[in-house]
């Protein structure tokens, strides 16, 4: 059996109001609040980034993974598209932070917001091959997005970390799938501090068809109807998508709702559907299957059936719940605090 | 003059086609004319865009369309009055076999306006206002009609009711209309809750970035005769503008290019408005229907929101108005908007209107109402089942 044997998110605790952003560019929080299912996004602080996140969350997986010993993780991928280096990995402080240098394996991913998930592709396949015993998988971003654009109202920050094995294994493995086409719906060049957007282009042609099309796949592959899922959680860009999408499925609410987070935790990028995944694992039961499905610009989606075992009832409250983090000890920022937090203001050296 | 009809149809499905480009969805909109006529040739053609250019950078359509639709050498071209290019096609095309210059000729229109994003398409669209008195102060068209509509308000007492009774009435015909963008009913709260785009006008006011295209073929009555099909005849024709610039004119609660040229179509048809059925017409914006309705002679000045409201110009109304949904809930690729209205007045009038919503009054006269920028120019089209 190969699967999840430690899970563990960290969500910064400061956020910013979708009304408080729109105060500032002129803009009508309501049709945000109520078109996108926005209310407030996580904002990190100035000396976060996403390898102190991805420390946070590796540290809660440790804590549910029990007594392993860092030096038998055998890789560590972090996917994010906030990397704090062009050139240095991520991958090599954390690693270091938590113990698990020099035998290991490294690599850092991008593919927008799918990264992540790709990190916890591989790091499955590895351990799932005999490769390595443990491998642990990142996602986590400090989400840009361009000053008054749209997408400022859901850039947001959070990690979450997945370790791999296959013993003492909470969740395992079933199925994957992975769907992708060349469809540039959302790009960042070198030397742009912001992401560009196609607009509603990130929507049918993108998000929905490549979305629809990983979970499609899989279901097939695995003989699975809707209703056979205890749960599902998609890629999250903002509230609404992954509840439309979910209709569009034949998921209820009631599965969607456990790992849908975007509304007042906005989009966590990379870190976006693997955190659904640790709030959903935090409320499940032995013998629950849960449906998976990243999506990263660009364009794919990364499909992944998980199901529980008994050993969640051990492990669950080990570490913090995420729904605890994202609900309680919070911080509301103006947008001031919220420009200087996010270095959006330049000053002399 | 020789007497001139419509003999084919043809209209894509209106969105955001964005495996399609501009050429494909024009040949499928002509192909599709062509197959309903029954033509085996064509002598000239003229297609109305606003700007190819603007839009996906591409000019000179004439030949790239006359092209892609595999007609070589073809008098192909293109003719350009913001988003009157359409209905100015489908006029030039009228002139020439009223003429005797042509016999067969594809009046078309067609727009991508969604390869480009927001910022990109309002500025394209701005480019048929005035841009050194209007767009350089920073007037949209949202804000330009929203002047109009306060206007409105003020002099006549119209009321959001009224705009709204206009959404709410094309989206029900437009929800019985399969190549409409939007075909789905919407409500009065829905339209009074959806997002402001320029007060008073909301999201709902106003009609959507298009892609689309359609186009229809004209001949001779002889010919048409020959081919079998139902002979629509084209028997008013107006044209006619007006200052650019809002500010320019004398009064912004009519528009005085739809009463010229509408009178000018009703002097050739010998007809009055009573004698019409049906309109399509260039709702743009809510506003602009009302407003569009009391110019061309149907209702009185400031009666026009009043009658939308009492459903007088509903699918069962005394006088039923965009009957394909409008501009609202069909969409508007602007150069191909005059073409699809007419393509919807032959279907009301040769009784094939999808769905439900062809009129069941019988109707033998319709007409088309095509408008550039606010109101800067206008044509006025009127049919008649021969």
């Amino acid at each position: 059996m190969v699967g999840i044997v430690g899970y563990g998110a960290h969500i910064p605790r400061h956020r910013i109001k979708v009304e408080e952003i729109a105060k500032v560019w002129g803009a009508d929080a309501p049709s945000y609040k109520k078109g996108l299912m926005l209310r407030e996004k996580s904002v990190p602080t100035p000396d976060c980034d996403t390898i102190t996140l991805s420390v946070e969350a590796t540290k809660n997986a440790l804590k549910r993974a029990g007594n392993l010993d860092p030096v038998e993780i055998g890789a560590i991928y972090i996917g994010s598209e906030s990397h704090p280096y062009a050139v240095k990995p991520s991958g090599t402080v954390v690693a270091e932070a938590i113990g698990a240098v020099p035998d290991i394996h490294c690599a850092d991913y991008e593919f927008a917001c799918k990264a992540g998930s790709e990190a916890m592709f591989v790091a499955l396949g590895l351990v799932k091959s005999g490769y390595i015993k443990y491998g642990l998988a990142i996602g986590g971003d400090t989400s840009q997005g361009a000053p008054g654009d749209a997408l400022e109202y859901s850039a947001s920050a959070g990690a979450a970390a997945f370790i791999m094995g296959s013993e003492n294994v909470i969740a395992e493995a079933l199925y994957t799938h992975s769907f992708m086409t060349d469809t540039p719906d959302f790009w960042r060049r070198e030397y742009q501090f912001y992401p560009q957007h196609g607009g509603r282009f990130t929507g049918e042609p993108a998000y929905f068809k490549h979305t629809m099309g990983a979970a499609n796949a899989i279901m097939e592959k695995s003989g699975m109807k809707p209703q056979d899922f205890a749960y599902v959680v998609f890629h999250q860009p903002n509230g609404k998508f992954p509840q439309r999408i979910g209709k569009m499925l034949g998921f209820t609410k009631e599965q969607i709702e456990p790992g849908w987070l975007s509304p007042t935790l906005g989009n966590t990028y990379s870190g976006a559907s693997p955190i659904g995944l640790t709030a959903t694992l935090d409320i499940s039961k032995p013998g629950d299957t849960i449906l998976m499905v990243s999506y990263g610009s660009g364009a794919g989606s990364d499909a992944f059936i998980w199901k529980v075992t008994e050993r969640i009832n051990d492990v669950r409250d080990r570490a913090v719940r995420t729904r605890k983090l994202l609900d309680e000890n919070i911080t509301y920022l103006d947008y001031g605090t919220y420009a200087k937090f996010r270095h959006k203001i330049r000053k002399n050296d | 003059m020789r007497d001139v009809a419509v003999v084919g149809v043809g209209i894509t499905k209106f969105g955001e086609i964005w495996e399609k480009s501009l050429r494909d969805i024009y040949v499928e909109a002509a192909l599709a004319a062509i197959d309903d006529a029954g033509v085996d040739h064509l002598d000239s053609m003229t297609v109305g865009c606003m700007t190819g250019g603007l839009f996906i950078g591409q000019e000179h359509l004439g030949s790239l369309l006359a092209d892609y639709l595999g007609q070589k050498n073809l008098a192909a071209s293109r003719v350009e009055s913001a988003c009157a290019s359409g209905g100015l096609a489908f006029r030039n095309a009228f002139i020439e076999v009223a003429s005797g210059m042509s016999d067969i000729v594809m009046a078309g229109g067609v727009e991508k306006m969604t390869d480009i994003g927001g910022d990109g398409a309002t500025y394209a669209l701005a480019a048929a206002a005035d841009q050194e008195y209007e767009v350089f102060n920073g007037a949209t068209f949202p804000g330009l009609y929203a002047l109009m509509a306060v206007a409105h308000m003020e002099k006549y007492g119209t009321t959001r009711d009224m705009l709204s009774a206009v959404a709410v009435k094309n989206h029900h015909n437009g929800s019985m209309n399969p190549y409409a963008q939007y075909p789905f009913k919407v409500t009065k709260e829905g339209v009074e809750s959806s997002v402001m785009v320029a007060s008073p006008l909301r999201i709902l006011d106003c009609s959507p970035i298009t892609d689309g295209a359609a186009a229809v073929i004209l001949t001779t009555v002889d010919i048409a005769k020959k081919l079998g099909k139902p002979i629509i005849k084209i028997i008013g024709s107006g044209h006619a503008t007006d200052m650019i610039a809002l500010h320019s004119r004398d009064d912004i609660t009519t528009l005085k290019a739809t009463t010229v040229a509408a009178e000018k179509a009703f002097k050739m048809a010998n007809k009055t408005i009573k004698d019409v059925d049906f309109a399509e017409v260039h709702d743009c914006f809510t506003i602009a229907e009302i407003i569009v309705t009391e110019s061309m002679g149907l209702f009185a000045p400031g009666k026009g929101g009043e009658a939308a409201l009492k459903g007088e110009t509903s699918l069962e109304g005394s006088f039923p108005i965009n009957t394909s949904g409008g501009l609202k809930s069909k969409g508007h690729p602007v150069g191909a908007t005059g073409a699809a209205q007419i393509v919807e007045v032959v279907k009301q009038l040769r009784g094939e209107a999808e769905n439900g919503r062809q009129l069941k009054t019988n109707p033998k006269v319709g007409m088309a109402q095509n408008m550039g920028g606010s109101g800067g120019s206008t044509l006025v089209h009127i049919l008649e089942v021969d």
